[in-house]
């Protein structure tokens, strides 16, 4: 951990990145509050977008949908992923090639086709379209994005605080959980965090794979967009990244607390 | 420790609330996949559930006995409070999934999903859907508020004697600029291609219309199917290239608003749009002609509460609910009765809605609008042009 | 393990977790397993599905008729589709590397940056793309069209009088797609990155190396295997992707993903949809498998 500051200009380059990343939101956030359905030009203050939103039960049953798949899907995507990821790295079995080109193909797929295969393919099989169906195609997608990340973090992994642990005594499953897993863990979460981000967003595969009654937040904004957008989906993101910051800001006291 | 000791009990969290939301249980028999089915001409279509009510020898009103109603269409269509009225009148829940696009919808049911009761298919995407047999029949016996529509935009050709729909909104497609902008009154198509109009135009992002509209600018039938004469559209296209600035078929209305194009191609709704926020903004249907379509409710075959949407297309053409469509959304309202209501009981928004164009477009204009009609096979040769078109 | 075969039968269960335990092969097996099984359930069987796709016909109405053929394929000959695939593949290469040099030294930043901010730093980089994605675009529309905000940021600091006309560019694509793919780049750099010990460059600067000595010798290789997940996270989704070019652009442009797009919905083409899909498969999972191995990812295995 280094103490040393980093050098000016990559503080004020970082901070020119960030604003990169935030002017967007930024935009985003003020036209939440813009007089206007059809949300181009700024014609005045009002707050009534928050006030459509609080009645709008379609918006709400899509937002209850979109997390649930996005925090079950990242759950168990992040789990297979980080396993798949320990097997790339580390071992050598029959079958090593085909499982990594396996792996690639939900990268390397075009949307429409995964989501028109996926559909047919649960009709095959008689499954109702739904939650579920949404979920199970999420997990497809995000595997691969979990593992690559957490073999971009194993890679040169020090093997030898593993056997300093076993050589302590511990067994297998100690070290792993206690050696092998807290050390990887930012890639896991890194791995994780971004899975959560393409399931939250994801539109075409989610379209094909849904049911009566299972919108998401994306099917319901990309289809508005047909019409108009109007401020009230600026207020949900609002609000959804005022609830995040609020939460983040908590942890980072939290750890400031304890340190 | 700690973080990787919460991340695991947070994934038991999510675990266990995963093990709560209700499982998938195949409950209805699926349909077989659509692909596999050789194309069944319409007029001898039949089958799929039959409404719950044998129509015939009923005289008055089946009341349907299912409980919910899928409605399947493009968001932002169906006012929530017809949604609600339709509710509280029959105790129906209804749920309202949304589509962005005709041939998204198309896609989906033809890959075979089902579950939903009510879709709301175009002119040309209910003639592909009557050809896969997508559709179930629909019983007008049931429907009496059927007399209520206008009879120029029933039994068209899409749908002789609305055996499988019922016209929802119609409309056109036409040219709308902006008169402070565009130096002199455009009176026909052609106008367009002058080197004054160069990155000043927007155009639907759609193969359809816009080679429709070259080959109606070269006296050409809009549906042609000649290839020597859609290569000559195409021709023509590639001409006006240089003009256009932006394809755009969620919102030309946006650029033409902010003054970043003066004129283009454009739905009646985008230009109806338009015009409340700028009163510059005109829409006509040039000598050569222009677009025109209808929007239809229609039912799957696959839908499991066929009773309840023959109730909701019957509801749905009152004249006090008809006219909740209008007041919100700007498209012209088939509706005849429902106008008259409009005019009685509403009377700023039947002016508006008369006033312009873009709702209310007068006789002449109609006289040129042309359909798009499903070519079927050469429906590959417009997105071979399309993509040769764009790859310029 | 033919010993524990000659041992009692109430032993049965415990030596097939003891074959895991000892035997490295069935470990990897195991890990690997739960991943293996659920993508080739979802994945393989509707990848058969459209490999079959793609050599039947399609029907006058648009629907699969089951009559072999190879002319899909043949009609992908037609140079317009070499085009397409080189300017998608251009899209794709230029948002790589932008997003690459943008994002590494961002990536650097967090990974050295103070233990308990390292975690909020790449929060904060994520949030705004917990946002809805069409959202985000307008707004990028908003700030980038004639007469808009930074029109009027730059007209307020004198810079210009006149609209810039970002909008509808291929600049103003660029903006949107390195704004989207920044993340998939930045994660995966982030935890190579931070891997780096700091004692390894201390010994580096120890033995009078310069900053960018250590930089480009001992960083900048250790951070390679990120570098190779960036890539492949974001050129490939990056090739396929249009909605950014479409709706930033002003769709002037025709991309491999327009074309597979409008094959399975306004062509209704679907076997020719699946031959592009097919094609454009297996050259980037050639691309992909190459260029993962060559450039190491799974260099160092322990047998």
């Amino acid at each position: 951990m280094s103490e040393k500051k980093p050098p000016v200009w990559l503080r004020i380059y970082t901070f020119l990145v960030y604003l990169y990343i935030y002017i967007p939101i930024i935009i985003l956030v003020i036209f939440s509050f813009n007089n206007q359905k059809l949300n181009i030009t700024w014609k005045g203050f009002t707050t009534q977008w928050y006030a459509v939103l609080f009645h709008d039960r379609l918006v709400q049953l899509a937002t209850r949908n979109t997390l649930i798949i996005a925090l079950v899907s990242t759950a168990i995507a992040t789990i297979i992923g980080t396993l798949a990821a320990l097997a790339m790295q580390r071992y050598r079995f029959p079958g090593y090639d085909a499982s990594e080109a396996l792996m690639y193909i939900p990268i390397v797929i075009p949307e429409v086709v995964m989501g028109i295969s996926l559909l047919v393919f649960f009709v095959l099989l008689n499954m109702k379209l739904g939650l579920v169906t949404i979920t199970l195609s999420h997990i497809a997608f995000n595997i691969p994005f979990v593992a690559l990340v957490v073999r971009a973090r194993l890679h040169g992994y020090d093997n030898s605080i593993d056997e300093a642990a076993m050589d302590l005594g511990a067994n297998e499953m100690t070290t792993f959980w206690r050696v092998t897993l807290p050390t990887i863990m930012p890639g896991i979460l890194a791995g994780a965090m971004l899975a959560l981000t393409l399931s939250l967003d994801d539109y075409v595969i989610t379209y094909f794979t849904a049911g009566p009654g299972s919108t998401t937040l994306p099917l319901r904004v990309f289809s508005m967009v047909r019409f108009m957008v109007t401020p009230e989906v600026n207020a949900l993101s609002t609000i959804w990244v005022l609830i995040v910051f609020v939460i983040l800001l908590i942890g980072q006291l939290a750890r400031n607390r304890r340190a | 420790m700690k973080t990787y000791r919460v991340a695991s009990l947070l994934t038991v969290l999510v675990l266990l609330a995963a093990a709560c939301t209700p499982a998938a249980a195949p409950t209805e028999a699926p349909p077989a996949p659509a692909p596999t089915e050789p194309p069944q001409p319409a007029t001898t279509s039949a089958g799929g559930p039959a409404p719950t009510s044998p129509a015939s020898a009923e005289p008055t009103l089946a009341k349907p006995t299912s409980t919910e109603l899928n409605l399947y269409g493009w968001s932002d269509y169906v006012p929530q409070q017809l949604l609600d009225d339709f509710s509280a009148e029959y105790g129906i829940k209804v749920n309202y999934d949304t589509y962005s696009s005709n041939e998204e919808m198309l896609a989906k049911l033809q890959a075979g999903a089902s579950g939903y009761d009510l879709v709301i298919p175009s002119d040309y995407t209910v003639t592909a859907m009557l050809n896969q047999d997508l559709l179930q029949p629909i019983d007008l016996a049931q429907i009496p508020n059927f007399k209520n529509l206008d009879p120029r935009f029933t039994n068209k050709g899409y749908d002789p004697g609305n055996k499988y729909t019922i016209p929802y909104q119609w409309g056109t497609t036409a040219l709308a600029y902006d008169k402070t902008k565009v130096p002199f009154e455009p009176k026909s198509w052609a106008d367009l291609w002058d080197p004054k109009f160069k990155g000043r135009l927007v155009m639907l992002d759609d193969e359809r219309e816009v080679t429709g509209m070259a080959l109606q600018t070269l006296g050409l039938d809009k549906n042609s199917t000649d290839p020597a004469q859609l290569d000559q559209a195409k021709q023509k296209m590639v001409e006006l290239k240089p003009n256009i600035v932006l394809f755009n078929s969620d919102d030309p209305e946006t650029s033409l608003i902010t003054g970043e194009t003066w004129a283009g191609l454009v739905y009646n709704g985008n230009a109806a749009l338009a015009r409340q926020q700028d009163p510059d903004i005109e829409y006509i249907c040039p000598k050569e002609g222009c677009g025109l379509w209808f929007d239809n409710l229609a039912v799957p075959k696959s839908a499991p509460h066929a009773d309840a949407a023959m109730a909701f297309m019957n509801f749905m053409l009152e004249p006090k609910e008809s006219i909740l469509i209008t007041q919100e959304f700007p498209y012209s309202n088939p509706n005849k009765e429902a106008l008259e209501y409009l005019k009685a009981n509403d009377p700023s928004t039947y002016e508006s809605y008369t006033a312009f164009s873009a709702t209310n477009p007068p006789d002449d204009f109609l006289a040129r609008a042309v359909e798009v009609k499903d070519v079927g096979a050469a429906t590959t040769l417009y997105d071979q042009l399309w993509t040769d078109f764009k790859g310029q | 393990m033919a010993s524990s075969a000659a041992v009692p039968t109430d032993v049965k269960r415990p030596s097939l977790l003891r074959l895991i335990r000892e035997n490295k092969v069935a470990q990897g097996l195991t890990l690997i397993g739960p991943a293996n099984v659920y993508l080739v359930l979802f994945m393989v069987v509707p990848l058969i599905l459209v490999g079959i796709l793609s050599f039947l016909s399609r029907g006058e109405y648009g629907q699969v008729l089951f009559q072999f053929n190879l002319s899909n394929y043949t009609r992908l000959l037609d140079p317009i589709y070499g085009r397409i695939l080189l300017y998608s593949l251009g899209v794709g290469v230029a948002t790589t590397v932008l997003s690459l040099l943008i994002g590494y030294p961002l990536a650097y930043y967090i990974a050295r940056a103070p233990a308990r901010q390292r975690s909020l730093l790449l929060f904060l980089v994520l949030v705004p793309f917990w946002t809805n994605f069409i959202i985000r675009i307008y707004a990028w529309i908003m700030i980038l069209r004639a007469g808009g905000f930074l029109d009027t940021v730059v007209q307020w600091l004198h810079i210009s009088d006149q609209p810039l006309h970002l909008l509808y560019t291929p600049t103003a694509v660029m903006i949107g797609m390195v704004y989207e793919f920044l993340p998939f780049m930045i994660l995966p750099l982030f935890t190579s990155l931070e891997k780096i010990e700091n004692a390894v460059l201390e010994a580096a600067a120890d033995l009078g190396a310069p900053p960018y000595r250590v930089f480009l010798r001992v960083t900048l290789p250790l951070s390679i295997p990120g570098m190779i997940a960036g890539t492949i996270l974001v050129f490939i989704p990056a090739m396929g992707m249009f909605v950014i070019p479409d709706l930033m652009g002003g769709a002037k442009t025709i991309l491999i993903g327009n074309v597979i797009r409008n094959q399975f919905l306004t062509a209704r083409d679907w076997p020719f949809g699946a031959a592009a899909s097919m094609i454009l498969m297996v050259l980037t999972m050639v691309f992909t498998f190459y260029y993962a191995r060559r450039a190491g990812l799974s260099e160092e295995l322990v047998v």
